[in-house]
């Protein structure tokens, strides 16, 4: 049986890959607060779950020309949405400080928690090939 | 897109943010000059953000028949600085300096209270994105210890 580090890591790679993705739109959305007429956006962090596991399964499908739909497990951005804005601004912004500050933080805590499974994956790879 | 272009977004955040302040100062700065004509008084700045949009970075993408317009933001850019066209102060004041003909000075049109809380919201933009960056770097150091004990 031939040994695949690319499956070997599991899920967890792709998960610390969305969570990278997410800091940077909502990096972007804090850094464009006072942009006016800025619309906040996300990332469906689910979706782009679900897509990664497709490809894992073995069912994911290949481009055979440039311009067909990308369907990869980490996708264009078609996982990118616009927020709900749950407040009306004059100037046509839809960024809540206070929210995507939280959610930046939690985010960042959610990378935390991926970063940690894939190093305990490594680590587990790392003691199987010596021997230990 | 990667963690390192978070520092670029949250760098245009802290150049934008910075540039507001600036003219916050120059503003409050002349908020008493004092001149005979309106067209020598100065006249209140105001920076005009615009977000920048990932395509206009990587030309070669602008191309692509999905997500060309649609892509992530790459941070904040400074369109330009606009002068503020509200009404200057005319004061009668004949014993001024630079009173006109008839006794007229002309003062800006700066809000000094406005600009206050206009320099208080960039400050705090500013500390944002630099408490952004600090996390993208934080983040970064951790993948570096990937597979160490």
């Amino acid at each position: 049986m031939a040994i695949s580090l690319d499956k070997a890591l599991g899920i967890h790679q792709h998960a610390l890959e969305g969570r990278v993705k997410r800091a940077e739109v909502l990096a972007n959305n804090l850094a464009n607060a006072d942009t006016p007429g800025y619309k906040a956006r996300d990332i469906d962090f689910q979706a782009m779950m679900e897509k990664a596991q497709e490809g894992m399964s073995g069912f994911g499908m290949t481009r055979t020309h440039e311009s067909h739909m990308d369907t990869s497990p980490m996708g264009q951005d078609s996982e990118l949405m616009y927020r709900v804005p749950n407040q009306p601004s004059v100037d046509g912004n839809t960024v809540d400080t206070q929210q995507e500050q939280t959610r930046f933080m939690r985010n960042a805590m959610d990378y935390q928690a991926s970063f940690q499974f894939l190093n305990g994956k490594v680590t587990g790879i790392k003691k199987a090939l010596s021997g230990q | 897109m990667s963690l390192g272009s978070i520092f670029d977004i949250a760098g245009s955040g802290m150049t934008a943010q910075s540039l507001r302040l600036n003219t916050t100062a120059s503003n409050i700065a002349n908020a008493e000059t004092a001149s005979s004509s309106t067209e020598q008084t100065y006249r209140a700045r105001k920076p005009v953000f615009a977000a920048i949009q990932q395509s206009m970075l990587n030309p070669s993408q602008q191309g692509q028949a999905f997500g060309s317009e649609e892509g992530p933001g790459a941070g904040v850019r400074v369109e330009g600085i606009v002068e503020s066209d509200a009404e200057l102060q005319m004061r009668f004041q004949p014993d001024h300096p630079a009173a006109n003909e008839e006794g007229y000075v002309f003062y800006p049109n700066v809000n000094v209270v406005e600009e206050m809380a206009d320099m208080m919201s960039s400050s705090r933009s500013f500390q944002m994105n630099v408490d952004i960056m600090n996390s993208a770097k934080s983040m970064m150091q951790r993948i570096l210890t990937l597979g160490q004990q």
